[in-house]
């Protein structure tokens, strides 16, 4: 019984914990800048992509909602994005302004669908939504470009200073920049009213009626938020890549970002960022070394994965964090 | 003196069966009352019509002059009608403090903060920890609750349902897998409630009955077919042969 006391979160300094994950992604953004100056066009699409991760992670892990149609959110603010930066508007914020107002929407409209079912439908419905994105990306060729996908895109300088550099120096940096805000405003949200009370739809739903809260209409406005971090990352993979193509809607990024977020630990943001760093180097290099295999030996380290760790590589980090701290403590 | 809670003419009807059965029943400001009845009697069900979870196929509940009968259930929980379970659930993943946060916020309008932190939040947290120390939780607080033995869930149970401060409470067999020397406290914590409340409560354990209650519904087979107090209850010849049976002489009440 003595030990319990010991759970009670201390009295730390303010903020504490939003500065240290800035520090901590702003540290490890400083490794691959300075380390590999040459991987850095790499480096920028795994932030994007840790974008969408940590999108997912916000429905998924915090409100335990099975979708495999998440590209969508992603591919639809890129396009956006894309959109508006080849009909002349070029200024990289509010390009990001563009993809978050397209994410958010598209959230907000995949949200209100598949937030009304549970279960199987839910997930099947969630294919749907995406695969109809997704038709729509390939059919609408006047908009989109189609098959051939969109081109051309070249925004102008960040805050009128740095231009998108052939290096991916400016891309990478901006990136970088946007993913410690955002991180660091997710690190509050999820530990708000409105985020605890999202595990606790994830727990029991029928419990939360019980105490009066009205389920459906939060789960579609997190999935609204979902969306608009989505579409931070879908803006920023168009800008640094310079083209949208129908694979930022397909059902292989769905379900690659569903993968990557397993394997770091759903229901923890540093999970989301663990899993997409993780699979996309192990991807990278794999693929590098073996193009022909490689998907095999990424299959082999999900089994891995899901038999030594089923709850995401993070579970056995945090478990060693709290040991630590409960020796300290007696 | 208005009534907090009315049943008028309730059923029912799965199919041709009638789960529950015309039944009307009045709760006012200060009742205290228990609902009895035979295993698969429809208490339960009953419960779960009043809040919602369950639509009824006639009749109507009024909350004061208001027809609930068709408001949704986080809306009858905005105005007071407030159940507890009876197998527990809980936010099992989450811990106790936030379990009964959750509540406090919900009651207070701030759930749907952004950016605020939300447990330790000061007018937050000295609720609930009044809350779980009444119970004598306090010191189980910051524990997940998957965590807890299954006596200590069921006053968790009971803390979320005072959290949101109803006006009326509906205690689906609070004291049901509570360790004996524990149930007291569940006990002491409906004594406290305010006086001006009204509180239902399904309960198997008779003395826990006779204790708490100043009147006693009786259902057996979905039909109420005793109201009454309880002294009357044991004496009532219906009662007897629907409910208590041998319970008649294995328990006289003085």
């Amino acid at each position: 019984m003595t030990d319990t006391v010991s759970h009670v979160p201390r009295r730390t300094i303010p903020f504490a914990q939003e500065a240290g994950g800035a520090l901590a992604i702003a540290a490890l953004g400083a490794v691959g800048y300075f380390l590999f100056p040459d991987d850095l066009a790499f480096l920028t699409r795994l932030i994007g992509i840790s974008f969408l991760v940590l999108s997912l992670d916000l429905v998924t892990g915090f409100c335990g909602i099975a979708t495999l149609g998440h590209a969508a959110q992603f591919g639809v603010a890129a396009y956006a994005a894309g959109i508006a930066c080849v009909r002349g508007v070029t200024d990289p914020l509010a390009l990001l302004g563009i993809g978050i107002f397209a994410g958010t929407l598209m959230g907000l409209i995949s949200g209100a669908l598949i937030a009304r079912f549970r279960g199987l439908p839910q997930l099947v419905l969630s294919i749907a939504v995406g695969q109809l994105v997704a038709a729509l990306a390939n059919k609408l060729q006047w908009l989109t470009g189609g098959s051939d996908g969109l081109s051309g895109i070249s925004p102008g300088k960040v805050f009128g200073i740095y231009n998108f550099d052939m290096y991916s120096r400016t891309a990478y940096l901006f990136s970088l920049a946007v993913l410690i805000v955002v991180f660091v405003a997710l690190t509050r949200f999820v530990r708000s009213p409105f985020g605890l009370m999202c595990r606790a739809i994830k727990d029991d739903d029928l419990r939360a009626k019980m105490i009066g809260v009205a389920v459906y209409p939060r789960l579609v406005i997190m999935y609204g938020v979902s969306g608009a971090v989505a579409g931070v990352g879908g803006a920023l993979t168009a800008m640094s890549t310079g083209v949208v193509g129908l694979d930022s809607v397909a059902f292989e990024r769905s379900a690659e970002v569903l993968v990557m977020l397993v394997l770091g630990g759903a229901g923890h943001l540093w999970g989301a960022l663990a899993g997409t760093v993780i699979f996309m180097i192990f991807e990278h290099i794999v693929a590098a070394a073996n193009p022909f295999h490689w998907m095999t030996l990424v299959g082999v380290l999900l089994i891995g994965i899901v038999v030594f760790a089923p709850r995401g590589l993070i579970e056995p980090v945090l478990s060693l964090f709290a040991r630590f701290r409960k020796g300290r403590a007696s | 003196m208005t009534n907090l809670l009315e049943a008028r003419n309730v059923s029912l009807a799965f199919g041709g069966l009638k789960v529950t059965n015309d039944v009307s029943f009045k709760l006012a400001a200060g009742d205290r009352v228990a609902l009895i009845g035979p295993n698969g009697a429809g208490k339960t069900t009953l419960v779960n019509l009043i809040t919602g979870d369950l639509a009824p196929t006639a009749g109507h509940f009024f909350m004061g002059d208001d027809d609930i009968t068709s408001v949704s259930i986080p809306e009858r929980v905005q105005r007071g009608l407030v159940r507890t379970f009876q197998t527990t659930r809980l936010f099992a993943n989450l811990t106790v403090a936030d379990n009964v946060a959750l509540a406090v916020m919900q009651r207070k309008g701030i759930s749907k903060r952004f950016f605020s932190s939300s447990t330790e939040l000061p007018e937050v947290r000295a609720e609930w920890r009044e809350i779980l120390g009444n119970l004598g939780l306090d010191r189980l607080a910051y524990r997940k609750v998957i965590e807890l033995a299954y006596g200590q869930q069921r006053l968790i149970e009971l803390a979320i349902g005072l959290a949101l401060r109803p006006k009326v409470l509906l205690l689906d067999e609070p004291a049901a897998g509570v360790p004996h020397d524990e149930a007291p406290k569940i006990l002491d914590a409906i004594n406290a409630l305010p006086a001006d409340i009204a509180v239902l409560m399904i309960e198997h354990d008779m003395d826990l009955v006779f204790k708490f209650a100043k009147r006693v519904l009786v259902l057996s087979a979905g039909r109420l077919i005793f109201e009454g107090s309880p002294k009357d209850v044991t004496a009532d010849h219906e009662v007897r042969r629907a409910y208590l049976g041998s319970y008649a002489d294995a328990r006289r009440v003085d």
